[in-house]
């Protein structure tokens, strides 16, 4: 506690910033849909450092339990996922985000 | 026709009340079955059964008829009898009720007297028809809903029957329906029916808003306690009178009548002369007391009387149709019945109903025995020297001539005369307008049989060899009318002959009540009687010669010119009609088919419908299925999201 303590609160959240950011431009910019996964994966952890951390400057647990909440979460949808990127795989032999545009108008 | 028999006046009177209340409900009873009977089981029946079964059901109501007759005449009671309570809520309450007095007793002969005649000729007439088991269904019915009219006690039971004899009308009318122009003459009747019935229900919405009831006998004593021209009266019986302008095919509503001939030409003896069309006659003379009490009225009536019977009788003359002459005489007769009642003279107008359903009967019959003879010929042009080749229908057409004309000692002549003297006894312009209407009939009716019976054959009957005597099941019921438009008449002999005036007093008690509230008119001196007898007579003399000289002869029948071309053509009614409302509501109802409704509405509709086709066209480009565009637009919404919570 008192070690996250150390680091000051402003470099937590430029850092959770950049993160997700770095997350956001990663699911736009990317045409693998396993990086886009992955990037996705990114934001939600900068999401859960920055709840961490928020928690342990104020004390209060109920954060970090959230944290919990999110991970549990994220692994279902990361099992989902996965599992669609497999099915899509098997049936068009890509993963490219921008050879799946066959249901459109 | 009276049957006074079986009458035991040991009986208790109770016991005797409650008789006859049970035979009053039997003469609806037995109609209604009938008509179940034929009606349900046209299809399976034998055609030779219906008429006779039908007439059967007449015969037994005319019997019952007889004793309700003998009993209200002989013991000047009136038959009342509660059927049922037909609706009751809050403080309305309005049975379902018969009554029999002395005038729906007279009614009721008349009703299933000449009607029993006609189902009777109809069998004949019928024949070879194929729907003759629809037909006899619904003269039977036609004849239940008569009876209620005559029989009810309150104007809504009264006006179930009037509204049920325009519906028999309608389907006897369009009897033959697979004639266009039957259905036209059906629904034309229909229609014309109905503008009459508005009047009817105002009148009663207004009866019962100003007296709580609508029982006849309670309107009519409270209405007696009302001051003469008082205005609710006045609107009440302008309403009723419009009703009665309506079923009887008085000016203006009375285009319908000729157009209704297209029926079979027993159903225009029936309703189209004796009985339906005398409803309004009916009506007016049930509700005298309320008519005698509104002096405006009672002129409109005189007015619509006179012009219908004049404007009736002008047309009569110039038309060329044997049915359409005898329905244009009709509404004459009837428009002259009116006269007497707007007169005052109820039972004058009553005892010219007695008379007219006679020999109107027998004319519409003989006039059906002549097209029956010349297989459906109805052009009089076309006819000529018949009475050689049909001489018993000759007969019986000259008796119902003869009588209608006003003839003595024949019926017309005795029921014409109470009217005339009435006439003259409010004028004598007046009494001179009513001889010259009577004198018309002379014109028209002699011109018919004229040119029918005595004028030289024309070429189309030479050419017509099957010209054959109807049998005898349509000559014997002609023959008894015939017999009752001689006998008819000797009822109520003219003041000048006899003291006693029976059929006067018949009906006194009825319109006792009416006669007391309006002064006794002045009695007229014996000259004058004997000019009122007198000149009408040498008038009638010079006018059967004149038609003789004009239509026995081997003359081709002229095409009308000038003046008489204006009443050839009956006056434009139906031109004048057709322009002021059928091409309006044509018009109006074609503007609201193909500009409101078809721009308009369906132009809303179409709108929405198209308009979301063209949204939908636009915004499915936004589905282009590019999973990087869906994220960016994901991305930019939260962003643009976040933004506006910020900044708001």
């Amino acid at each position: 506690m008192e070690q996250l303590q150390t680091i000051p609160l402003q470099y937590y959240i430029l850092f959770c910033s950049a993160l997700f950011s770095i997350g956001v431009i990663g699911v736009l910019a990317k045409r693998n849909a396993l990086v886009i996964f992955m990037s996705v994966e990114l934001m939600l952890n900068s999401a859960n450092l920055l709840l961490a951390a928020f928690s342990a400057y104020r004390n209060d647990p109920a954060g970090q339990i959230f944290v919990f909440f999110i991970m549990v979460v994220a692994a279902a949808e990361v099992a989902i996922g996965l599992a669609l990127l497999v099915v899509v795989y098997r049936s068009t032999k890509t993963i490219d985000i921008n050879a799946l545009n066959r249901l459109k108008y | 026709m009276k049957l006074t028999a079986g009458y035991n006046y040991q009986l208790s009177t109770t016991n005797y009340q409650l008789n006859m209340e049970i035979i009053s409900i039997l003469l609806l009873v037995f109609p209604f079955l009938g008509f179940l009977t034929i009606g349900l089981l046209q299809k399976r029946m034998n055609r030779n059964l219906s008429g006779p079964l039908a007439s059967a059901v007449i015969f037994i109501n005319l019997i019952l008829a007889g004793v309700l007759f003998g009993y209200v005449s002989s013991s000047n009671s009136t038959v009342e009898t509660d059927l049922f309570d037909w609706i009751q809520f809050s403080n309305i309450s309005i049975p379902f009720a018969l009554s029999v007095d002395r005038l729906s007793a007279l009614m009721l002969l008349i009703i299933n007297g000449v009607g029993l005649l006609i189902h009777i000729y109809s069998i004949g007439y019928m024949k070879e028809d194929e729907g003759v088991n629809r037909f006899f269904s619904y003269l039977n019915l036609f004849i239940f809903f008569m009876l209620i009219l005559v029989l009810s006690s309150n104007y809504l039971c009264l006006f179930i029957g009037w509204e049920g004899v325009g519906l028999c009308s309608y389907l006897l009318i369009g009897f033959w329906f697979k004639d266009h122009a039957n259905n036209n003459a059906a629904k034309k009747a229909f229609i014309m029916n109905r503008i009459g019935d508005l009047g009817f229900l105002l009148g009663s919405f207004i009866l019962f808003s100003t007296f709580k009831t609508l029982n006849i006998s309670e309107i009519a004593a409270k209405a007696s306690l009302m001051p003469s021209g008082d205005w609710t009266l006045t609107a009440i019986t302008l309403c009723l009178f419009v009703g009665a302008m309506g079923k009887s095919a008085q000016i203006p509503l009375f285009t319908w009548l000729p157009d209704a001939m297209a029926g079979p030409t027993p159903v225009s003896a029936l309703i189209h002369a004796a009985t339906m069309v005398t409803a309004g006659i009916y009506l007016v003379a049930r509700s005298s007391v309320l008519f005698v009490l509104s002096p405006l009225t009672m002129n409109v009536i005189l007015v619509v009387g006179a012009v219908t019977a004049l404007v009736g009788g002008l047309i009569a003359i110039f038309q060329n149709d044997i049915k359409k002459i005898l329905a244009y005489s009709t509404v004459s007769q009837l428009g002259f019945m009116f006269m007497g009642l707007g007169l005052g003279s109820f039972s004058g107008a009553m005892f010219h109903l007695t008379t007219h359903a006679f020999f109107k009967a027998l004319l519409f019959l003989a006039a059906g025995s002549v097209i029956h003879a010349l297989s459906n010929e109805q052009d009089i042009r076309k006819m000529g020297g018949l009475r050689k080749k049909i001489p018993f229908t000759f007969a019986l057409f000259t008796i119902g001539t003869i009588a209608i004309s006003g003839i003595p000692p024949l019926a017309g002549f005795f029921s014409k005369e109470v009217i005339l003297t009435a006439a003259f006894e409010q004028g004598l312009g007046m009494g001179v307008l009513a001889t010259f209407i009577s004198l018309l009939t002379t014109l028209y009716m002699f011109r018919l049989l004229f040119v029918v019976f005595f004028k030289p054959e024309s070429k189309e009957l030479k050419a017509n060899h099957h010209v054959h005597e109807s049998p005898k099941v349509m000559l014997y019921p002609m023959a008894l009318l015939a017999v009752l438009s001689v006998i008819a008449g000797f009822v109520q002999l003219p003041k000048l002959f006899s003291e006693t005036q029976g059929f006067d007093n018949f009906l006194s008690p009825v319109f006792a009540k009416a006669s007391s509230l309006v002064p006794a008119a002045q009695g007229l001196d014996v000259q004058t009687e004997w000019m009122i007898f007198g000149v009408p007579l040498a008038f009638i003399g010079l006018l059967v010669l004149m038609t003789y000289n004009l239509f026995v002869n081997d003359n081709e029948m002229t095409e009308a010119k000038g003046i008489a071309n204006v009443f050839a053509n009956k006056f434009y009614f139906d031109e004048i009609y057709d322009f002021c409302i059928v091409k309006p509501v044509g018009f109006i109802s074609d503007l609201f088919r193909e500009f409101i409704d078809q721009v308009i509405i369906n132009g809303i509709i179409n709108g929405v419908g198209s308009g979301t086709l063209l949204v939908g066209k636009r915004l499915r480009r936004l589905q282009t299925g590019n999973v990087g565009f869906y994220l960016t637009i994901m991305v930019l919404s939260i962003i643009a999201i976040l933004f506006f919570n910020i900044i708001l």
